[in-house]
Parts: structure tokens; sequence; C-alpha cells
């Protein structure tokens, strides 16, 4: 439908150069914006799918959190979860040292990986990072010498490093690395090694997602040990052994040692709750993970005892009355909540005004559906009844009420505590003022330009550095360039999904940015390449989301398809996926990428859900929503297994396995019976020995998409 | 289709092509990126059209543009298809022009040259992806009929 003006009517004569150029220029300008909204749809469909991940986990934690503050001590269930909430051992120093000790491990002659010597030099780290580059791997018995030796140290450090800038040497700042060694490399290309010339300053989240987490912790701690002074780490959100179970560092260090993973693991528990909360330059300029939020104080930040804190996912004390009262009221939210709005979490620790909203805000949850509903409230009954019956209810009120006199206020300082902990290490800036729970990934808040300045200007501060978001440039201003976001782990989503970047600064206090991108390929993608192959991996990700909630798609669907014709609008299509998935994200746009063919504006939604089949089952299992169920609930199933395998040994018993699925039929909101649940566990037993391989059966009900080897 | 529905077509279109940050009724969006969305809403402006545009929309030089203001301008310049797609035979045209020795190419050196000294100048950032994206990369030419065919409009919206 082109309209013909004037201008384009001088088809026959000819056009001058200006014209033209005037032209080309205008068609090219427009080519490329289109690419960069494709671009950063794509973008958002990664971000999108990261997050309701994150959020997933500490709903998934919270529901924990909520059976431990109901069962009995005594119950079982309560026995199989109850470590990962235990209260830190307390134990002496000289205890875990000799837990920790590497002595007794020897390092055979058939060794051919790097030797470390004891106290590290900067040489000896040096060729460590050479070492790693040739992929070889750190014997176990020098890792547990290094870690320890970093643990020694960093319970010296105080919680917020202080530097001072310099005129010959600049401070380098670096945002998360996520297990991005290559990243960490080009980094140190570019810029150089750590040394009393060189300060840097890293900004937590080294480990998670990426497959080198442990390499890069073994270099910073390296560094660190050599000059304590000029290395400066900060704690990310995943420097947390509860998110590292989800997100891959647990795995990777289980598989890389077999024998001392699990010592290597603890050991790092605690070094990661050692780690520095927040670094400051000249007082002037303020460097930490997340953010803030309008109660950031940095006195009670560097007051607090940051090595209670294990995992930011959980307060200290569990006698929290606030945060049950929370849980009770979302519960009644959620049985009477409308369907659109929002999506919401029961925050970690906003404590809003939540009476006042109760009626007026509406509330959802992932993978909301009307049974959901009644089956909350039976959840309720069962619990209560089970309260009622063990008299642990009664018994717990009375212990409130003694209690309350002599924990409330030591119960209010540390919810205090932990809540600046938490904003620190998972708060996102917003472009609005105010600030908000961050319910988009469960934890922290999200705060605006005018809390920016508050907290800047109390603090006596004029710039904020801060990380935890992936950046398409590697860093981004926001705030009226007060906060800058500052991202190292280039390709973070996909291959040409982003650059890196990192920060100098010199005492001018001005920020200069150096740009990279990590590659594997020698030919520089152009932009339309890159655009495509992202996209295409973006699309995939998103369709595989799409298929593991078919059943609560087409339920959904069908609601607007009372005569059951199998056809829906588009319309109707976009809200409802976007009601059933809870992504965010703009259905109407994506639509001809991921629904083959409308007609009058209408589409076969079964024929669809049926394209969208990506997978052979790898096992028999008549049962598609026990399927549906597995691909859905992949993660959380992962981190649950892995918190109950306390040995790490990657098996579990066919017991746990029930247990595991009664205590999470009601979280995960299924109807699959015991029975169904016994024959699984039979027919998974590969060995049949009686126990689970959990690798194995994670492997199971992987999602492998057929049409990706096309 | 009224006036009125239409616009509020194009507010969710709008919003559903941009970040998942929206105060309500009031919302806030960088100059720049405001010809982004209009590229992508299928229209062809000029560097100049688009400083008109967005005059006509920013109420102080904050350089934020209200959405409510945006939209009006922006729903008259769809229905009044003010900034059609160039044809394509008009485009093949305007190369041909450049093409001085009708080589069938042009030439890095003179492509660069155009874009930078003539008409809506591009910076040399713009140039150098330009070529990376378009030339041939054994011969470093730019075979424009070729491209003319592949990188036609997707009829997505």
């Amino acid at each position: 439908m082109q309209k013909e003006f004037p201008v384009f009517s001088v088809l026959n004569s000819a056009l001058n150069t200006i014209s033209a150029a005037l032209l080309i220029q205008r068609w090219y300008r427009q080519h490329v914006a289109r690419l960069e909204m494709r671009r950063r749809c794509t973008w958002n469909i990664f971000q999108s799918v990261e997050y309701a991940g994150e959020q997933d986990q500490i709903k998934l934690y919270n529901y924990f959190g909520f059976l431990m503050d109901h069962f009995t001590p005594a119950s079982s269930e309560r026995n199989l979860i109850s470590h990962i909430f235990r209260k830190n051992e307390i134990c002496l120093d000289t205890e875990w040292e000799r837990y920790f000790c590497y002595k007794s491990i020897e390092v055979t002659k058939s060794y051919t990986g790097p030797h470390l010597t004891f106290p590290v030099t900067f040489c000896g780290v040096s060729k460590l990072v050479e070492a790693f580059k040739h992929k070889e791997q750190l014997h176990a018995r020098y890792v547990l010498q290094l870690l320890g030796e970093t643990w020694r140290l960093l319970r010296t450090f105080p919680n917020i490093s202080h530097v001072i800038a310099c005129h010959t040497k600049p401070i380098t700042i670096c945002g998360d690395l996520h297990g991005h060694l290559e990243d960490l490399l080009l980094i140190f290309y570019k810029n150089g090694l750590p040394s009393s010339d060189k300060p840097y300053v890293f900004n937590g989240d080294f480990v998670d997602r990426g497959k080198n987490s442990l390499e890069i912790l073994l270099t910073l701690f390296g560094f660190l040990l050599v000059y304590p002074n000029d290395v400066h780490l900060n704690r990310g959100n995943h420097e947390d052994h509860i998110v590292n179970l989800r997100y891959g560092f647990t795995k990777e260090v289980l598989g890389k040692y077999r024998v001392h993973g699990k010592k290597i693991l603890k050991l790092l528990q605690m070094i990661f709750s050692w780690l520095p909360l927040a670094t400051v330059i000249d007082n002037k300029v303020l460097i930490v993970h997340g953010g803030i939020s309008d109660t950031t104080d940095l006195d009670k930040i560097a007051r607090v005892d940051r090595q209670k804190y294990a995992s930011a996912l959980r307060p200290p004390k569990m006698k929290v009355h606030g945060c049950m009262t929370k849980m009770n009221e979302n519960r009644e939210r959620e049985a009477c909540g409308q369907v659109e709005g929002r999506r919401r979490v029961c925050s970690l620790t906003y404590h809003s005004s939540a009476p006042d909203h109760r009626h007026d805000l509406p509330r959802r949850s992932l993978n909301n559906t009307p049974v959901c509903s009644k089956l909350d409230l039976s959840v309720d009954e069962k619990l209560n009844s089970r309260c009622r019956l063990s008299g642990f209810d009664q018994a717990r009120c009375e212990l409130k009420k003694s209690d309350s006199y002599l924990e409330s206020k030591t119960t209010e300082t540390d919810l205090d505590e932990w809540k600046q902990i938490v904003d620190v290490l998972w708060s996102d800036p917003m472009p609005q003022n105010g600030c908000i729970p961050n319910e988009v990934r469960g934890g922290g808040c999200y705060w605006g330009p005018d809390v920016t300045e508050e907290v800047l200007r109390r603090n006596n501060l004029q710039l904020l550095i801060r990380s935890h978001e992936c950046k398409q440039d590697g860093y981004e201003f926001c705030h009226n360039r007060r906060v800058i976001t500052i991202f190292s782990a280039s390709n973070y989503y996909e291959v040409g999904s982003n650059r890196g970047a990192f920060i100098r600064m010199g005492p001018d206090l001005v920020p200069h940015f150096i740009q990279y991108q990590a590659s594997t390929t020698c030919r520089e993608l152009t932009l339309r390449q890159s655009v495509g192959w992202t996209e295409r991996s973006a699309l995939q990700a998103l369709r595989e989301q799409l298929f593991i909630h078919r059943s609560d798609l087409i339920s959904a669907f069908q609601e607007f398809d009372p005569n059951n014709k199998g056809m829906i609008s588009v319309t109707h299509w976009a809200s409802t996926t976007e009601r059933v998935l809870n992504l965010g994200l703009p259905w109407r746009v994506l639509r001809p990428q991921l629904v083959s063919s409308t007609q009058h504006g209408m589409m076969d939604y079964q024929q669809w859900i049926k394209e969208l089949s990506i997978t052979e089952p790898k096992l028999e299992i008549s049962d598609n929503s026990i399927l549906d169920t597995m691909y859905k609930n992949h993660s959380n199933l992962e981190t649950i297994f892995r918190i109950i395998d306390t040995d790490h040994s990657g098996l579990i018993s066919f017991k746990e396995f029930h247990q595991t699925w009664e205590l999470l039929r009601s979280h995960l909101k299924t109807e699959i019976s015991a029975k169904a649940i016994a024959d699984l566990a039979q027919s998974i037993d590969f060995n049949k020995d009686g126990s689970i391989d959990i690798n194995e059966f994670l492997e199971a009900f992987r999602l492998v998409d057929i049409s990706a080897h096309n | 289709m009224s006036r009125r529905r239409s616009e509020q077509r194009l507010k969710r279109l709008i919003m559903s092509l941009t970040t998942r940050w929206m105060s309500g009724e009031l919302w806030q969006y960088r100059e720049r990126e405001i010809g982004t969305i209009i590229y992508s809403l299928g229209c062809f402006p000029s560097q100049a059209d688009l400083h008109d545009l967005i005059a006509e929309v920013e109420e102080d030089q904050t350089g934020y543009i209200h959405l409510d203001s945006f939209l009006p301008v922006m729903s008259k310049v769809l229905l009044e298809h003010k900034f059609p797609p160039i044809p394509e035979d008009l485009l093949l045209q305007a190369f041909e022009v450049l093409d001085k020795e009708k080589k069938g190419y042009l030439e890095h050196e003179e492509l660069t040259k155009y874009m930078t000294q003539e008409g809506e100048l591009f910076t040399q950032e713009e140039v150098d992806e330009m070529l990376t994206a378009l030339a041939d990369h054994e011969k470093n030419v730019v075979y424009y009929k070729d491209l003319i065919n592949q990188l036609t409009i997707d009829p997505d919206m």
C-alpha cells in the first residue's frame, strides 16, 4: 500500500548525487533500526527467562522456609531439608582448620597440572593463569591450600574496603564474570595483570552459569593473596551456596573434584560469607554488586557480622513472626486473587503495609490455573491439621510468647541487618522515583533516581557503580549518570548477545570504559548475522518454555474456545500465553516467529502445540502429565536433589525421592499420585540398585530439541 | 476505525516493543529511541523528518518525550502514510547514480565518501558497520543489486 509522492514521480529524470545518497542513508538507517528492535526483543526474551528462573528458585526456597516453620521438629520431612537451614555450625576455627587440612592429600608423580608454592607469588599466580588458559586443572591439595589461605585472609578484612585513587595507579573495576574465564583473560590481556601498580575491584558474581567458575575464583584469590591491598573483591548474589546449587557452580566443582569436591564446596561456602560487601573509592564512589534501597546505611553495613549470612536467601533467625504472617497473607491473596496484574512473589525481606493492599492488589504466581486455589487450601488444611495433631502450634505460640520479649529486639536488628545485605546484593535500578520490592527477582528492591540522590547525599558520595544486570554494551548509565552498571561477561545469553566492559578510574574519579567481546570464531559476525543467531537461540529457549507449559496453555486456550473448534484469535492467544508464562514479553510482536500461520486473525492452537513438540522422551513413560511436570520443574528438581544429597554422592534413595515428591507436590501444584511416582522411581533406577543417580535422572528429563539437528 | 481506538492499538504496540518500565499513562522515552520506534513501525523518515517530528512532540528540553504527546502525532503519521518505504527500483537507481562508472558494484572508498560527505551524513561508525554488513568480504565491494533483493522489509507488522 504505497502512496506515490511527487518526489518519487521523478523516476525518469536523473537523481542527483545528493538525493541518491539521502535515499540510501534513509533506507539503511531504517534497516538498522529494525535489526535493533529484533535484537531488543531477543534480549527481553533471554532476560525474562533468566529472571523468571531466579524468581522460581526464591519461591522454592520460601516454600521450604514455610515448611520448616510449620512442620514438627521431629518429622522426617523436616530432617530432609533442615540441613539447608541449619544454623552455622559454631565450631572453633581450629576445628575447621583440621577439617580443611590439605596436608594429607598427596600430589602424585602422575599429576601433570600446575604446582603452587606457598606463600604464593606473582610469578606463581601468573603461571597458574597460563595453566588455566591451557585448560589444565589445579590439584585438589593446592586448591584447598589456596582456599584456606584466602579464608584466613578474608577474615581480617572489614565489611567495606576503602581504596584511595592515585595518579600513577588508576583503578580497574570489573563486573559479573559468571565463570567466563575467556573474558577474565581478555581483561588481563587488555589491561594487565593485577599488581600493586594495577589495583582491581571485582564486583561479585564470579561463579555460576559459565564453566570455569572455579578457575576464576582461584585466579582472583591468588592475586588477592599476593596483593591484599590492591585487589578488592565484593560479594555478589551468586556467592551463595544455595544459589550455586541451581546455577551450576556446585555441579562444576563436584564434577571436577570427585573426591574432595565436598570439602572444597564447604570451604568456599565460608569464604563467600567472608567476602566484603562493598568497596568505596576516595569516600566518594560506592561499588556494590546489586545496588541500594531507601534504607541503605553504610554505617550499618560496616557494623554487621557479615559471616553470619552464609546465604543471603535466609535470615539467621527463624522465629520470625513477620515472615510467617507474610506467607499467610500471600496465600490468602492467591486464593482470592484475580488473574490480571503484575507478577508477585513473596519478596524475601519486604514488609509492605500489607493489610491495606490485601484486597486491592491483584496477585498471581507462575503457573496459576483454576485448580491451584483449591489445592492451596487443602495444603493449608493439611498442614494445619498436622500442626494441631502434634500440638506444635500451641507449643509454638507459647514459645513465641515467652521468647518474644527476649527475642524481639535481636530479631528486629537481625532482620534489619539482613535487609541491608540483601538490598545491596539483589537490587536493581528503575526509571521511576520510589523504592519497591524487586518481585521479578524475588529479593532486594527496585530503587529510583530519588533514592540514588538521597542515599548518595546521606553518605556523602558522588557515584554508585554496580553490576548484577547484563547490558548489551557492557555498561550503562542511569539516574542522571549517578549510577553505572558494569558487566564483564560478554556473550552472556548467547554468542554475540552482548559485549563485556570494565572501568578505569583515576583520582579525578571520571570513569573510562573499555569494551570487548570474547569470540571463538575468527571473523566478526555482522550485525545482521549476530542478531539472527542470537534470535534463533532466544526463540528456541522460548519454544522450550512454551512446550513445558503446554498443558496449562491448552486449558487456558480452551476457555476462549467454548465450542471446541480448536481455534482462537491471535489477540486471545497473546494475552493467554502471557498469563500462563508470565514472562512480560511482547507476544504479538513475536507471533510471526512462533506461529506459522493465521487466517483472518485466528489460529489453530491445537496444531500449534503439536508443532511445538520438540522432544522424544528418553524413557517409556506413558503418562504425559508426569513428563510435563518433570520438564517444567527441571531446575527445581535439580536444586532439591542436590540439597538432599548431603554427602554429594550423586545418589538418592527411593525413600528420599518419594519424600521429596510428597514435599513438593503442593508447591509444584501437581496431582501426580504416589503410585505413579513410585513407578517412575523404579523406571529410573537405571542401575537397579535401589537408588537413583541424580545426573542420570536429570538427563532423562532434559529437553532435547530434535529440530536443532536440522 | 476511530482515532481513539487506533491510538490505543498503537500504544499497545509501542509498549510491547519497549522496556518493561511503564508508570501508568505517563511514560517517558528518550529522544534517540523515538527514531528506532518510528522505523520499526514501518516508516522511513529522513533525519530531518525525525527532528521535526520530535520537535512537534517534545515539551521541554529534557530529552524525554511523553507517550501521550507522541501517540496522536504518530497515529497521524501512520494513517497518512507520511514516510512510506522506498520502492526497490528507486533504491536501485540511487545506487546506480553513485556508481558513476556503471561497474555494477561500489567500492569501499566510493561508498564511504558518499555516505560521509553527502546528504544526511553517516558517522564513521555507521559507515564501518554498513560496510561490514553489506560488502562482499572477498572482493571488498558492495554488489548493490543483490543487496536490494535480500534486504527487503520483513512483513511482520
